[in-house]
């Protein structure tokens, strides 16, 4: 009976595994690609033998993976309507993770650009913007909680239409034993925020559909995205859009890299990682 | 020594802040840079004073402030930096947000009127008198390990922030899990417009307040900020006074304590 209602021929164990199997090989708009050298959306210029991650992210949809140091990660907005929220920890002591205020203190800088250093509260860098035709992101905002998603879209549960950021958060940090306690704000990329004189802010949107950031990984890192709209986005409804991600192995920055000694301040926090990958034994 | 000027331990009113530390060292000028002038100032908003206590230079602090009551805080010697964490004293978990008091407040400062928020996007506090323009809550805090990236490591043996909300955290069962970006009370971070910010002279003085009411029970964290490479303490730190009042009685909760003393009941 269900098999004529659902197209499905499931009423034995034998005719169930043959129609899960049956369903291998079909193809999301959202889906990871495995292996990743066989992404059907390679960067240009990348050897796909490097890839260690493939993956385009659902509109209101989250990932996660943990990465070694020095890879290499490119975030591309397809549509220009994604927003990616992004946590970074290092993976080896997970309570040393993206401190906001140091990332945007320690570089004098509010708005991250090529260049900035995502920085951890304990004085390293976890990892550097290295690549962005976007120029539109924030580090001020956060991402959307399940109070702010309710009030303006109705619905904030990760299984909903409309899910806040921090539910889709809770359950990427779950994955690799993290819990609500280590939730810090997060930086956002793709949709831009200006502080104007007074204070006020400024809500700059986005740059337009194919734009990329690549950062590079300075610590073994997990890090966990979140595709949500950002939480000042004016418009009335959930507009986001598919996020796709590309990782490959890289090296991290070291003496003689643009970004070593471009200022005093990165200076000594790359030295401060170097040291702390060093007597790791990373 | 020469001649010694008593130091006064009281405040105008005459009332004597409780301190962990010799209250007339504490409040002595000679015990800072010269030309240091103290000044404990009082409470911002009326109601019985239910905590009064002065946190010593380069100290961390802690109270739980119920829903209703407001926290006064004092600049005794001016331009010091009071960084601020605020949890639910029902459960940590709840803590201050940055991002989510400057989402919903639609702006980078705090003042007047800004509704303190927490991670869950709930109201935490609402700042209900401020005595200088803008109070900060980007900047985050100084420590240790920042201190060499922003100085050099010559400053790895300064005390900082992170290192007092650590160990106030601890008395409380938190960890280096439970320290995210926090308000810093009297510390001045104009953002230009290109984005460049920092921490520039400070726009307080000695005796200068802000005062925040409860909107539910809270675990308030504080570091009297022992930086002394910027201008956040006026390289000259200093105390801060912390006063808790009571919240007034309602003409309803009046009115019904009235009726019920010239009504008991049975």
């Amino acid at each position: 009976m269900a098999g004529t209602s659902t197209g499905h021929e499931t009423d034995t164990v034998t005719a169930a595994r043959s129609d899960a199997r049956a369903q291998s090989g079909r193809v999301a708009d959202a889906m990871p690609y495995l292996p990743a050298s066989g992404t059907p959306f390679a960067p240009p210029g990348v050897d796909t033998d490097l890839l260690v991650w493939a993956e385009t992210v659902a509109a209101g949809g989250y990932t996660h993976k943990v990465l070694a140091r020095g890879s290499r990660i490119r975030l591309e907005d397809v549509t220009g309507e994604a927003c990616a929220h992004v946590l970074l920890y290092n993976a080896l002591e997970p309570w040393e993770r993206l401190n906001v205020a140091d990332t945007m203190k320690i570089p004098w800088q509010a708005y991250p650009g090529t260049g900035h250093p995502l920085l951890s509260g304990d004085g390293r860098v976890l990892a550097t913007i290295v690549a962005d035709d976007s120029g539109r992101h924030d580090a001020l905002c956060g991402t959307s909680t399940a109070a702010a998603a309710r009030a303006k879209y109705g619905d904030p549960a990760p299984q909903g239409p409309s899910p806040s950021g921090r539910e889709l958060f809770v359950l990427a940090a779950a994955k690799h034993g993290l819990t609500p306690r280590d939730l810090p704000p997060s930086i956002s990329f793709f949709k831009g925020v200006r502080v104007r004189g007074d204070g006020g802010l400024e809500f700059t949107g986005s740059a337009g559909p194919a734009r990329a950031v690549e950062l590079v990984a300075e610590l073994p890192l997990i890090m966990l995205i979140a595709n949500v709209p950002h939480p000042i986005d004016p418009r009335p409804g959930y507009v986001s859009g598919l996020l796709r991600v590309h990782a490959w192995r890289s090296a991290p920055t070291g003496p003689g890299d643009p970004y070593w000694d471009a200022a005093p301040e990165t200076h000594r926090a790359y030295l401060n990682t170097t040291d702390y990958a060093g007597a790791r034994g990373l | 020594m020469t001649a010694t000027v008593p130091v006064a331990v009281t405040d105008a009113a005459g009332r004597r802040p409780s301190c962990p530390a010799d209250l007339a060292v504490v409040l002595s000028p000679a015990s800072y840079a010269g030309g240091t002038v103290l000044d404990l100032s009082g409470p911002l908003t009326a109601g019985e004073i239910v905590l009064d206590e002065v946190v010593p230079a380069r100290a961390p602090w802690s109270a739980v402030v119920r829903a209703g009551q407001v926290l006064t805080i004092v600049d005794v010697g001016g331009n010091q930096s009071g960084d601020c964490l605020l949890y639910s004293a029902a459960d940590t978990g709840e803590r201050y947000s940055v991002p989510d008091t400057i989402s919903w407040s639609g702006t980078a400062y705090v003042r007047t009127g800004t509704v303190l928020r927490s991670n869950y996007g709930n109201a935490l506090a609402t700042v209900v008198a401020n005595e200088i323009d803008r109070q900060d809550t980007i900047g985050g805090a100084c420590g240790k390990e920042s201190n060499t990236l922003r100085y050099g490591h010559h400053t790895m043996a300064e005390h900082g922030c992170r290192e007092n909300f650590l160990a106030e955290a601890a008395r409380h069962g938190m960890g280096a899990r439970d320290i995210v970006s926090n308000l810093n009370w009297f510390m001045n971070v104009p953002v230009e417009a290109d984005g460049t910010l920092g921490i520039v002279d400070g726009i307080s003085g000695p005796g200068k307040r802000v005062a925040f009411r409860a909107d539910m029970d809270i675990l308030v964290l504080v570091s009297n900020c022992p930086q002394v490479n910027n201008p956040c303490n006026g390289f000259n730190p200093t105390p801060l006074r912390m006063i808790v009042t009571a919240a007034a009685e309602t003409a309803p909760e009046k009115a019904r304590k009235t009726a019920q003393g010239t009504e008991p009941r049975a």
